[in-house]
């Protein structure tokens, strides 16, 4: 019974980040896209399914994986994410650069790619000062004060970006990763904030 | 004495009345001085080909591409112009020569290409037009389709001298 109730959880997170990417692999645009492209929307889509991981890692939802696993496995899918943005971005500036200019500058007539700039931006911010978090002596309440907002802004620019795109992911899988993505966040935030709580009453 | 008395509704009214000539402001700025120009749109100029050749046709067709052409102030249609016009279609991408072309404005300032099928490229379905033939003010236009189905897209120019 346990472990129907693992391999359930574990099936649903595959299937949803595996049905949109395999829903995106069979949009007709991709006919008439060139690899580099094709290779920079699919790190997008799969950058948006690591951020579905990282909640769900660090709240511990997540069976078979210890606490100190669980948040060893959210510091390397941080890594992977920076990764994927870095093609996405790389992909999509070699694809044609006016148009990768324009979005990183604030200039570019799509509503979306401001939303996606900003979450780039947060990303790389979180990875560098996760990176440098001993060295710059960061306490554990400073970094959670730091990650925090930026976790938010990471999740609420990737989400919103995805869903303004017109693009090769197919509309349902799209949302339902979106919503998915929001509602882990949601709920981690909400259990950390009651576990952190609990403990200060506890010192108390 | 006259007292003024800010309560919710007076302010809301005030910032109506405000907002309203505000708007209606901005919304028509060029009343006085007639048909206002065509703004160069942000990305309009991405991918441009200077001197793209006067077609018939952009490659197979399928897709109509029109628009009118139209002088700033009269707003008298201008006759004989240029417009180029690029897209990401069915048949190459926006950078590619082949993915270019221009027509020229018949005796009502209007203009109508046909194009390759445009398809959705960075996020969006969108067109390429531009004039650029030196008599007036340069102007670059991205027009977006309201849905990737559609096969026809129009675009409107009002030129000022350049």
């Amino acid at each position: 019974m346990r472990s129907a109730k693992v391999t359930l959880i574990w099936a649903a997170l595959a299937a949803a980040i595996c049905v949109p990417i395999a829903a995106a692999a069979t949009s007709p645009l991709l006919a008439w896209r060139g690899p580099v492209y094709i290779l920079a929307g699919f790190a997008g889509i799969i950058a948006l399914g690591l951020v579905l991981v990282q909640p769900l890692l660090i709240g511990g939802y997540l069976p078979g994986l210890s606490a100190y696993r669980g948040r060893r496995t959210h510091h390397w899918i941080g890594g992977a994410l920076v990764l994927a943005v870095v093609v996405h971005v790389g992909g999509l500036w070699i694809t044609s650069p006016p148009d990768m200019i324009d979005a990183l500058t604030f200039t570019s007539p799509t509503p979306f790619s401001p939303w996606g700039v900003i979450a780039m931006w947060a990303i790389f911010a979180v990875a560098i000062i996760a990176a440098l978090r001993r060295r710059l002596g960061l306490r554990l309440r400073t970094w959670r004060i730091v990650h925090m907002p930026l976790a938010i802004v990471i999740v609420v620019g990737s989400v919103v970006h995805g869903i303004l795109i017109e693009g090769t992911m197919e509309t349902v899988s799209k949302a339902a990763l979106c919503a998915l993505v929001l509602a882990a966040t949601v709920k981690v935030m909400a259990d950390l904030r009651v576990r952190r709580k609990r403990a200060t009453l506890e010192l108390r | 004495m006259t007292s003024v008395v800010l309560n919710r509704r007076n302010l809301l009214a005030a910032g109506g009345a405000v907002l309203a000539t505000g708007v209606s402001g901005l919304l028509l700025p060029a009343r006085a001085e007639g048909l206002a120009p065509t703004a160069s749109m942000p990305g309009g100029a991405n991918n441009y080909r200077k001197g793209a050749p006067t077609v018939d046709r952009i490659g197979k067709g399928g897709f109509w591409m029109s628009g009118t052409v139209r002088r700033a102030g009269d707003g008298a249609p201008l006759a004989g112009q240029r417009i180029q016009i690029w897209a990401h279609t069915t048949e190459g991408q926006e950078h590619e020569p082949q993915s270019h072309g221009a027509t020229l404005t018949d005796k009502n300032g209007a203009f109508r290409l046909e194009m390759p099928q445009i398809i959705p490229i960075f996020g969006q379905p969108h067109g390429h037009l531009a004039y650029d033939s030196g008599e007036f003010k340069t102007v670059f236009l991205r027009p977006v389709m309201r849905s990737a189905k559609e096969t026809s897209l129009e675009a409107h120019f009002v030129l000022q001298p350049a």
